[in-house]
């Protein structure tokens, strides 16, 4: 009996599996065959690399690309300053107020930009920053997350460190650089790719505040790509799919464990 | 250092992210408050007025759009969780392939829902749809699977759980790796079931994690609404719409600022009132009993 358990529950776990990956399958399937395979599965169908070609010529991707990942380097720049420099006055300063300034930060946890993005457009074009990298990037700098992540760190490291970095005479920002942040390093990688493929992803937000080729990121090309009004076919639209995951699917099949981990390290705090 | 030269490095380490903080979360909430009772269409008028909030309890839309907000939460949550409690207890096996397991599942998670998007619309065409060509081929008539008003909001809801399971899974599996094994030893000393040893056991110790998986999916059952911009746009005739992209339909097609702020504090509501179920009441609760 518990055998049969064994094995039924076996074949339901790879059966889940490939349907979560079917989609992907398919889409490698559709964009290395001429299109009048798309819905006929052949196994000796010929192959093709037509449909990339074709793709990459309908749209910029390239530019894509390059906006895709300066925004998603600017953004993470970003907030590792600032969430280190305010995880820090968190964990270890005490100052009036602190408890008041910790729950306006948490606050950011529930309401987060895009929802606001009637009134943050508003902001953004008031500062002549609508289709900018800065544009897309600057509302999500201060991340609550990291900040919290980064406080729940930096507590953990021993005072003592601290006391005898400023008894040799460091100063603030050098016991933080050279004390705090090397402890911290497998935070940071946890809580940089975290943020790597949320803004690699993210979509609301860049289509809000993008009007051109200039700042537009992958996901925002890949609905005006899509739009069947601008009529390619399914071939060529797997291809173009395929082309915009990528760079991020090579780089999480690389690092799976590290990804896998990192989400788990965030996930827990 | 004395007292004073502390406090004031404190705020000078905090102001970058407070500035912006201020700038990108709080300042807006405050404005988009304002909006909703000073704003009508595009402009400010000079009077605040309750116009915004006296069209929203007359929205016909809007109900449907609540409605199918409730309903898109109230199905995707607990499948999803229920597929991610299942994913992580077979990733946390010793079967062989584990990894490939884990990469499958994780898999959606990562990918933009823009992109994949793109695949699943394909799916669900009607003409040359790959669901419409299996159906067929068992002789079974086609479906508009996106174009049925009683049927759009399931196809939409059938992506999301594919596309958040796997990232429900990682909670689960990073809390059932702190479970002791002498736990389940004991439990094997007194021949328990799979099951008993579920239900006593993993789950009982899986509800804090619940907890924390609950609230953040039904958050995200508010915040994502990327599909839509692909698959159904909210139609046909608002069978599929959800709140944030109603919202957005109102802000940036129908050009009315001020009825959208007031959909935005409508949604704030909801946030907030997802917070105070986290932090108060449930958390008390649910913690080892």
């Amino acid at each position: 009996m518990n055998r049969i358990l064994s094995i039924v529950s076996t074949s339901l776990a790879w059966a889940l599996g490939i349907l979560w990956l079917f989609p992907l399958l398919y889409a490698i399937w559709a964009s290395i065959h001429p299109s009048e395979f798309v819905t006929r599965f052949e196994l000796f169908a010929p192959l093709t690399l037509d449909n990339f070609r074709e793709a990459w010529n309908q749209a910029p991707f390239l530019r894509y690309m390059i906006n895709t990942v300066a925004i998603t380097m600017l953004i993470l720049g970003g907030q590792l300053i600032l969430c280190t420099l305010a995880a820090y006055a968190l964990a270890r300063m005490e100052f009036k107020g602190r408890a008041l300034v910790f729950a306006l930060v948490l606050m950011q946890l529930m309401v987060v930009p895009e929802i606001l993005i009637v009134e943050n457009y508003q902001t953004l074009a008031g500062l002549k920053l609508i289709d900018t990298y800065w544009g897309v990037g600057l509302p999500y700098f201060a991340s609550a997350f990291g900040i919290f992540l980064l406080r729940q760190t930096f507590k953990t490291v021993p005072e003592d460190l601290e006391n005898a970095a400023r008894v040799e005479g460091c100063s603030l920002l050098g016991t933080i650089w050279h004390i705090y942040v090397p402890l911290a390093k497998p935070t940071y990688l946890a809580f940089s790719l975290v943020s790597i493929s949320y803004h690699w992803n993210n979509f609301l937000w860049p289509l809000v505040v993008t009007n051109t080729e200039k700042s537009r990121p992958l996901t925002v090309g890949m609905s005006i790509f899509g739009a069947p009004e601008s009529g390619v076919d399914w071939a060529v639209i797997s291809a173009g799919t395929l082309i915009s995951v990528g760079p991020l699917l090579i780089v999480f099949i690389l690092f799976q464990r590290q990804f896998v981990q990192s989400f788990m390290q965030a996930g827990i705090k | 250092m004395n007292n004073t030269t502390r406090q004031i490095q404190a705020w000078l380490l905090l102001l970058p992210a407070l500035c912006l903080l201020a700038a990108f979360t709080h300042y807006p909430v405050i404005r988009t408050v304002w909006r909703s009772f000073a704003g009508s269409g595009v402009r400010m008028s000079d009077t605040l007025h309750l116009d915004n909030y006296r069209y929203l309890l007359e929205d016909e839309v809007l109900l449907q759009v609540l409605s199918n907000s409730f309903w898109y939460a109230a199905i995707t949550v607990p499948v999803s969780i229920a597929l991610a409690i299942a994913m992580a207890l077979w990733v946390n096996t010793k079967l062989r392939g584990v990894g490939l397991l884990r990469l499958a599942y994780f898999t959606p998670t990562l990918l933009p829902m823009i992109s994949v998007a793109n695949i699943w619309l394909f799916f669900y065409s009607t003409e040359i749809g790959l669901l419409n060509n299996i159906l067929g081929y068992f002789g079974a008539d086609a479906v508009n699977w996106l174009g049925d008003p009683d049927i759009s909001l399931y196809s939409l809801m059938a992506m999301t759980i594919w596309k958040e399971a796997g990232f429900f899974m990682i909670f689960y599996l990073a809390a059932l790796q702190t479970i002791s094994p002498d736990l389940y030893h004991a439990a094997a000393l007194e021949n328990a079931s799979r099951w008993t040893i579920f239900k006593r056991i993993t789950f009982p110790l899986l509800m804090p994690t619940t907890l924390f998986v609950l609230v953040n999916a039904i958050l995200n059952a508010f915040k994502l609404v990327d599909h839509l911009f692909i698959l159904t746009k909210g139609g046909p005739n608002n069978s599929s719409n959800l709140l944030l992209y109603y919202i957005f339909e109102n802000a940036f097609s129908f050009f009315d600022t001020a009825y959208a702020s007031a959909l935005t504090v409508l949604l704030l509501i909801i946030l907030v009132f997802l917070a105070l179920l986290q932090f108060g009441v449930l958390e008390k609760r649910v913690h080892y009993r």
